[in-house]
């Protein structure tokens, strides 16, 4: 496997060639905070939060869809970039119902997490407060509308590693909503395999299993690693 | 079909047409069809009816594409042989009767046609809108007539595709759709790409309000797109192209849905075009109503048949587009552009605009103005020409405020910059862009800040909310300048509105994110007093915003009252 060398925050660091950016940056121990990207997911460049500033193009980049490069010259944190970085999450707590205090999740979310890990200590934007549904009508598990931040990693998991492509999105912009089998009920759902890969991967208490009290979800996402290394060895197969 | 018969076809109907005694051209684009085309094509037709058996050949009513001033639509132009044309406006049925008797008895009609130098006329330059107005769309032979697939030959013919690609980078011209990359250049790329197939794509998605160039090259002239396409498709290697055309356009699809299967069978497209090795197929796709989805890479998902929404770049389309193979993607009116540009030459074209931006570029003028409609002018024509001269000043004795070019991801020009000339870096220079080319005149009864909050309504309404910035951020933004608008913001509020413009322009995934605070940029820079007369002293300088009609909860000393109101009761 071929080494190439680029520049973290004035370091010179080597990278496989063909790794992300963000597993070479992460590589080095460095902590870019990141919510819709999971290890063993296709990438998606969609939360906004692990943009860098890469010398020589214009724009800050995602890490996680930019393929490491020879001779790259990355700045993974600077004033900007941290203030960016508070902004998008206080625009991300806006957007929903995010109520630490009466959440399954609370001590064990994701994004709590990185609240408090970059700072975020009140938001300046209104909060849209929307109405939003729950559905429990699934045996196992339950969904929460108003603790989605459509990261989409169920999305992805439910399609790629389960295969069954229970999850999709409905609506746009705003108004985006998780679905189950085209916007029915989960629990009449026909194509989920009930595997809770979903609920899993999901970094909030937006997914949850059912009968769990506040802050008792606690979530464990290396599973998947385990899952996909095991499959390219044939582990699975009898 | 090879080149010689189709010359041989061009020159046969040129024949026909100059043996009609008179032809009628009546515009039968939409906006002309709501100011009552149908109506004055039925008369028309029954007109002919009445005719003896002598007059009756030598008569053809065509029904044309869009030919400009649509304000003043229903159009009929008059074409004798051995006199200059005569155009009318506003015909009604009767009107119409009256002209076409009077010209068939070779008198003059009670009727005054639009002066012979009528400046929506003069003052512009037609090199893709050139057939519009003068063929029938969707007969492919008057198309030929004109010269369509001429230049296609020449090009499969004559020359390489690299010199091909020299000639488009030789020509200047510029992506039509709003962002001006060199053409010449993209098709270079994907030239040199290597891959097992490449794709042509035509981006048909035009959605910011107002604007209506692509619909209407679109109807008025779908060969002219197609053969782009196809010399694109020779130039990069491509053997199938997508039109992608908005779902609002269905008139638009049909026309070139008929178009391509007309093509086709006359061995234009399809399998060995015109004799040559070279096989080309088109098919159409219609989207489902995105605006998002005239970005190209939410574009190309789409005709995948998937969600439509942006994905990051790099890659570009022309590294990995369509199904992971090289794509060239260009707008409606770039296809539009070619076919003129290989039959003239490169210097010709150049020859045209200033010396960044060549050729010309197709504006739908609107708002307040006296001649509103489709306009083709040189680039580097001042805004004031096209304002004044074209649009015929505003209506009313209106004041000129300001002209809000590039829809949701442009800008407002005030009046002290009437005399920019529009080309792609003046109008970037001043804060706006190019856009796709929708125009609106604004006069002094226009808010700014409302117009800014209806842009930031619209780019709220169509983001796809994959990212989070542009999803939540525009809501945010919509949310601030509606407390602006109703009178309940406070001088901090605009202090959070440029920091979250700024926060969305920089960091959002695809183009509608990051151009959507732009009007709101650029009005806050040249109508800052606005605002602040808005925020400060609860006026609107416009009379638009009703600010007496505060919502009781949004201001503290009213939600004390409230209170006490409570109390007493």
């Amino acid at each position: 496997m071929s080494v190439i060398t680029l520049t973290i925050n004035g370091e010179l660091v080597s990278a496989r060639s063909g790794q992300s950016l963000l597993e070479a940056i992460r590589d080095q121990g460095i902590s870019l905070p990141t919510l819709c990207y999971l290890d063993g997911l296709s990438t998606r460049g969609g939360c906004r939060l692990c943009l860098v500033e890469i010398s020589g193009q214009a724009r800050l980049q995602p890490a996680c869809t930019t393929t490491a490069g020879e001779g790259m010259v990355v700045v993974t944190h600077n004033d900007k970039i941290n203030r960016y970085r508070k902004m998008i999450l206080e625009l991300t707590f806006a957007e929903r119902n995010h109520t630490c205090a009466v959440c399954v999740s609370n001590e064990h979310c994701e994004l709590q997490t990185l609240a408090a890990e970059l700072g975020m200590d009140h938001v300046r934007y209104d909060y849209l407060n929307p109405q939003l549904g729950i559905d429990i009508s699934h045996e196992k598990y339950g969904v929460d509308h108003n603790r989605c931040i459509l990261c989409l990693r169920c999305v992805r998991v439910c399609d790629e590693v389960e295969g069954a492509h229970t999850w999709d999105v409905r609506h746009r912009g705003i108004a985006s909503r998780v679905i189950t089998d085209l916007n029915r009920p989960w629990g009449e759902s026909e194509s989920c395999t009930e595997c809770g890969k979903c609920v899993e991967v999901c970094p909030t208490g937006a997914l949850f299993d059912k009968g769990m009290s506040v802050g008792e979800m606690k979530k464990k996402t290396n599973f998947l690693r385990r899952i996909l290394d095991g499959r390219e060895k044939n582990q699975w197969n009898r | 079909m090879n080149t010689v018969d189709l010359q041989h076809v061009a020159e046969e109907e040129q024949q026909r047409q100059q043996q009609l005694n008179l032809r009628l051209f009546l515009c039968y684009s939409t906006p002309c069809l709501s100011a009552g085309a149908e109506r004055v094509k039925n008369a028309l037709d029954g007109l002919c009816d009445e005719l003896d058996e002598e007059q009756r050949p030598t008569l053809e009513i065509v029904a044309t594409g869009c030919m400009g001033p649509c304000s003043r639509g229903p159009l009929l132009r008059l074409a004798r042989c051995d006199e200059p044309e005569e155009i009318y406006e506003k015909v009604t049925p009767e009107m119409a009767c009256n002209i076409v008797r009077a010209a068939l008895a070779a008198q003059s009609a009670a009727a005054e046609p639009l002066p012979s130098d009528f400046p929506f006329f003069a003052c512009q330059t037609l090199i893709a809108l050139e057939n519009n107005g003068r063929i029938d769309p969707e007969q492919i032979i008057h198309s030929i007539a004109r010269g369509a697939y001429s230049s296609l030959g020449h090009v499969l013919h004559e020359m390489t595709p690299e010199q091909v690609c020299n000639e488009i980078t030789r020509s200047g011209l510029r992506g039509r759709g709003g962002g001006g990359y060199p053409t010449g250049v993209k098709w270079e790329l994907v030239r040199k790409a290597q891959a097992e197939r490449k794709y042509v794509v035509a981006n048909g998605d035009e959605g910011d309000p107002g604007a209506y160039m692509d619909r209407t090259i679109m109807e008025s002239d779908p060969h002219r797109v197609l053969e782009g396409m196809a010399i694109a498709g020779y130039a990069c290697g491509a053997e199938q192209g997508y039109i992608y055309v908005r779902g609002e356009y269905p008139l638009a699809a049909a026309r070139l849905a008929k178009a391509i299967k007309d093509a086709e069978r006359r061995g234009l497209l399809g399998s060995r075009v015109l004799d040559s090795s070279f096989n080309f197929r088109i098919d159409l796709r219609v989207g489902a109503g995105a605006f998002v989805c005239g970005e190209e890479t939410a574009l190309m998902t789409s005709i995948m048949g998937r969600r439509g929404q942006p994905v990051p770049r790099p890659p570009y389309p022309a590294q990995r587009g369509l199904w992971g193979f090289p794509t060239l993607i260009n707008n409606v009116e770039t296809f539009a552009s070619v076919a003129p540009i290989m039959r003239e030459g490169a210097e010709w074209f150049a020859g045209f605009g200033t010396e960044k931006s060549k050729g010309t570029k197709v504006f739908a003028l609107c708002g307040e103005v006296v001649n509103s409609g489709l306009i083709e002018v040189q680039m580097g024509t001042s805004l004031r020409d096209i304002v004044f001269a074209i649009g015929g000043g505003l209506p009313d004795g209106g004041t000129f405020k300001a002209a809000q070019t590039g829809g949701p991801s442009g800008g407002c020009i005030p009046a002290d910059h009437l005399d920019t000339p529009v080309d792609y870096e003046s109008l970037q220079a001043l804060g706006s862009i190019m856009g796709s080319g929708g125009l609106i005149v604004m006069n002094e009864t226009s808010c700014m800040p409302d117009v800014a909050k209806f842009f930031m309504e619209f780019c709220m309404d169509e983001s796809c909310g994959k990212c989070v910035p542009c999803r939540v951020g525009t809501i945010e933004m919509l949310e601030l300048l509606t407390r602006i608008t109703d009178g309940s913001a406070m001088d901090e509020d605009l202090q959070t509105l440029e920091d979250l413009c700024h926060l969305v322009q920089e960091t959002s995934l695809c183009g509608l994110g990051m151009t959507a605070p732009n009007p709101v940029l650029n009005t806050l820079h040249y109508f800052r007093d606005e605002y602040l007369a808005h925020i400060r002293d609860n006026r609107c300088p416009a009379g638009v915003c009703r600010l007496d009609q505060v919502p009781l909860l949004k201001l503290p000393e009213h939600a004390e009252q409230l209170t006490i109101f409570k109390e007493e009761h």
